[in-house]
């Protein structure tokens, strides 16, 4: 075998990703060691597992956020809780989560640690292993330290169809809680940006709140989508246009936390664009709604549930929205650039 | 949040709106400019369109730095950032501006040139520090607010010795704008302007004295929050009721008649009048814009790389020139919302936030339906 990785002090170089024994040491002491469970254990290029016959999910997402450690947060965290949730907004069961990391020649193998271990406490918290992965290490400058792709498949449960094009106009939309937190997070971190918050990314695996929600109004459930990128605004606009209506917005009901307005106030941004990874969209029928959000209140995830609109008949789609201060106005995608990578 | 939250209270905003809908008299019109993006931007984004009687009519004016910026000025900067010398620093709203033939600092980085978005003057002054083999020019735009952060750079950058710093300068003058809408002769009709807000703060409210005494216009300066243009809207219509022109002073809280004289006096320091500016939509406007002075020439870009402004012509469809003067609507444009949306803008009024087009196509699209409707 190669020497020992020295974590400390050492760095990632081409020889860990060619192939040889440095890579079979880098994969077994880092990311087998903080992914552990007994399908990777074996090794395979692949995780061989049965399934009951049953609708199925699948997903895949790539990290690139920068920076790579952010308050509440980092970039393994965010690969796991994000393609879980994705699986989640099918209303499935997330079951396996594959990962692979292109690694910049020179990156540190304590960040790499910190992040492979951040990995491993988020995928066992949430109790979805990850069952295989691949590394690739590139020539300095040719990547920004470190992006992760992570995949999943879940299990749907039976009867349960959700989907973004079945919203009917007088279906209610709930939101699991206060927007903007992870977007504010990461850009207070950042270079030129720099700015004391107390804000963290509210980064989390929403599968579990998705059980709750299930089992409380699953028939009447339309459609469930995590506003990441974009944020409220993005997710709510394709919606609108995949199901081919409108929404009716009340800006009084929708939970902004002080913080996070204060940061957008002088960021000049509004919180409906920016991103989270750890709040859902739902469209819910009528007659399911109160059990919905009751359901919702009652999960840590979702305290501060809220009814925030409601679809209605609209040619254009459009996405209006009262405001507190008694005017109407659009609620549109961001146009142009989004704000520097923040997943 | 505290002193925020205050000035966007929705029951306020209800009595404010009735004491005008009250005191509006219905047999007259009321066409108030509210002269800075900053109000535009406001308006839209709060709806306070929808709280006003029919007759309360808001135009749109050209205080919003990027829309007022000539295509010829886009492509003098896009020409200094094409030297591969070059590191060129921007403000993030100009990254999109059209300049002549489709381009933009957007593509120019994209093709290869060293172009940053910059956050403050600071931020390219430390990069010209950190990176002293790069000519590093900073993209100035903008009014009398964005005026003293630049003469602080050009003064910390002649302190400091920094031999590869300089200035694109592009800053131009509120009153001289507001003097030409009001010269323009076009049937732009304006009875009250509702004036700038973070300029007010730098100049004070004495330069628009003239304009009530020489011109009839009442100027009330107001905030930039809801609430601010909102109570404006108010003694505007009030001052047209009474017959009388003044300057009146919503925003005390921030501004006074003689300004900040500390930031006066660094404007004043660096830069003096240029004798003639081209504006998008007003034309060439004699003392309406700034230079460097010759002392600080080192430090002037167009000096250091002999830079000259070559004519440019927009999209002969394109009207922003009149919706910048108020003469038209957004939705009087034939482009507007078909081939020009914030997304691929033609005309600069749909690039910033702050332009007239950019402001109704992402907030108040909506009221054309209805009208079809």
């Amino acid at each position: 075998m190669s020497h020992k990785l020295d974590i400390k002090q050492g760095r990632v170089d081409l020889s860990h990703g060619a192939g040889g024994r440095a890579m079979g040491r880098l994969i077994g002491d880092i990311f087998v060691a903080a992914f552990d469970n007994e399908l990777l254990r074996k090794g395979n290029d692949q995780a061989a597992f049965d399934i009951a016959a049953s609708r199925m999910a699948m997903t895949t997402d790539s990290y690139v956020v920068s920076p790579l450690f952010f308050p509440g947060g980092d970039i393994g965290r965010l690969a796991v809780n994000g393609t879980i949730n994705d699986i989640a907004m099918s209303g499935a069961r997330p079951l396996y989560l594959t990962a692979s990391f292109i690694i910049e020649e020179g990156f540190a193998l304590r960040d790499l640690k910190r992040i492979a271990d951040s990995m491993g406490e988020a995928s066992r918290l949430a109790g979805v292993p990850i069952v295989c992965g691949d590394t690739k290490v590139v020539e300095r400058g040719k990547a920004d330290g470190v992006f992760v792709t992570t995949a999943g498949v879940g299990l749907i449960p039976p009867g349960l169809d959700l989907s973004c094009e079945k919203a009917r106009p007088g279906d209610v939309v709930v939101l699991s809680g206060g927007i903007g937190e992870h977007g504010v997070a990461v850009m207070s971190k950042r270079e030129n940006l720099e700015f004391e918050t107390e804000i963290l990314s509210d980064t989390a695996a929403l599968h579990g709140l998705v059980v709750e929600m299930v089992a409380a109004a699953g028939p009447h459930l339309r459609a469930m989508r995590d506003p990441t990128r974009g944020g409220l605004a993005a997710t709510l606009n394709e919606l609108a246009h995949a199901s081919r209506l409108g929404f009716s917005l009340d800006e009084a009901a929708i939970p902004v936390r002080a913080e996070v307005a204060a940061a957008c106030e002088f960021l000049g941004l509004d919180p409906l664009n920016v991103a989270n990874e750890g709040k859902l969209v739902a469209i819910v029928a009528p007659e399911g709604a109160e059990a919905l959000v009751a359901a919702m209140r009652a999960h840590p995830l979702a305290a501060e549930a809220a009814v925030i609109g409601r679809a209605v008949e609209d040619a254009q789609c459009f996405v209006e929205m009262r405001t507190a201060f008694g005017g109407g106005r659009i609620v549109d995608w961001l146009a142009g650039e989004q704000l520097p990578r923040i997943c | 949040m505290k002193y925020v939250d205050e000035y966007r209270d929705g029951a306020l905003a209800r009595g404010i709106a009735d004491t005008i809908a009250r005191e509006a008299r219905p047999d007259r019109a009321y066409r108030l400019m509210e002269f800075c993006g900053g109000h535009t931007h406001a308006i839209a984004r709060y709806g306070l369109e929808d709280l006003l009687p029919e007759n309360v009519k808001l135009i749109h004016g050209p205080g919003c730095p990027v829309c007022v910026l000539p295509m010829a000025r886009v492509d003098l900067g896009l020409a200094c950032a094409r030297d591969p010398r070059v590191t060129i620093c921007v403000y993030g709203d100009m990254m999109r501006v059209p300049g002549s033939h489709g381009s933009s600092f957007l593509k120019a980085k994209a093709e290869g040139a060293d172009v940053r978005m910059v956050y403050s003057t600071l931020d390219a002054l430390r990069i010209a520090e950190q990176e002293r083999g790069r000519e590093v020019v900073f993209f100035a735009i903008g009014f009398e607010t964005t005026t003293p952060p630049t003469a602080l750079a050009v003064r910390a950058a002649a302190r400091q010795g920094l031999t590869n710093f300089s200035v694109l300068c592009n800053h131009v003058l509120t009153p001289a704008a507001m003097t030409a809408i009001l010269e323009s002769g076009e049937d732009v009709r304006i009875e009250g302007f509702i004036g700038p807000a973070h300029v007010s703060t730098v100049i004070g409210t004495e330069p628009y004295e003239v304009f009530a005494k020489r011109y009839r216009k009442p100027v009330v300066i107001a905030g930039f929050e809801p609430l601010d243009v909102a109570q404006a809207i108010l003694m505007l219509v009030r001052q047209i009721n009474q017959g009388r022109s003044e300057v009146e002073n919503e925003y005390i809280r921030a501004v006074s008649r003689g300004g900040n004289a500390r930031a006066q006096d660094e404007v004043a320091a660096v830069f003096e009048l240029r004798e003639s500016f081209e504006w998008r939509g007003l034309g060439f406007l004699p003392n309406s814009a700034l230079k460097l002075r010759s002392a600080f020439a080192e430090f002037d870009a167009e000096a250091r790389f002999a830079l000259t402004e070559k004519p440019a012509k927009d999209n002969p469809a394109c009207e922003c020139g009149a919706i910048l003067r108020g003469a038209k609507k957004p939705a009087q444009c034939r482009l507007f919302g078909t081939a020009c949306t914030p997304d691929t803008p033609l005309g600069s009024c749909m690039v910033s936030p702050e332009g007239a087009c950019s402001a109704h196509w992402t907030y108040g699209r909506f009221r054309e339906r209805r009208r079809v409707a």
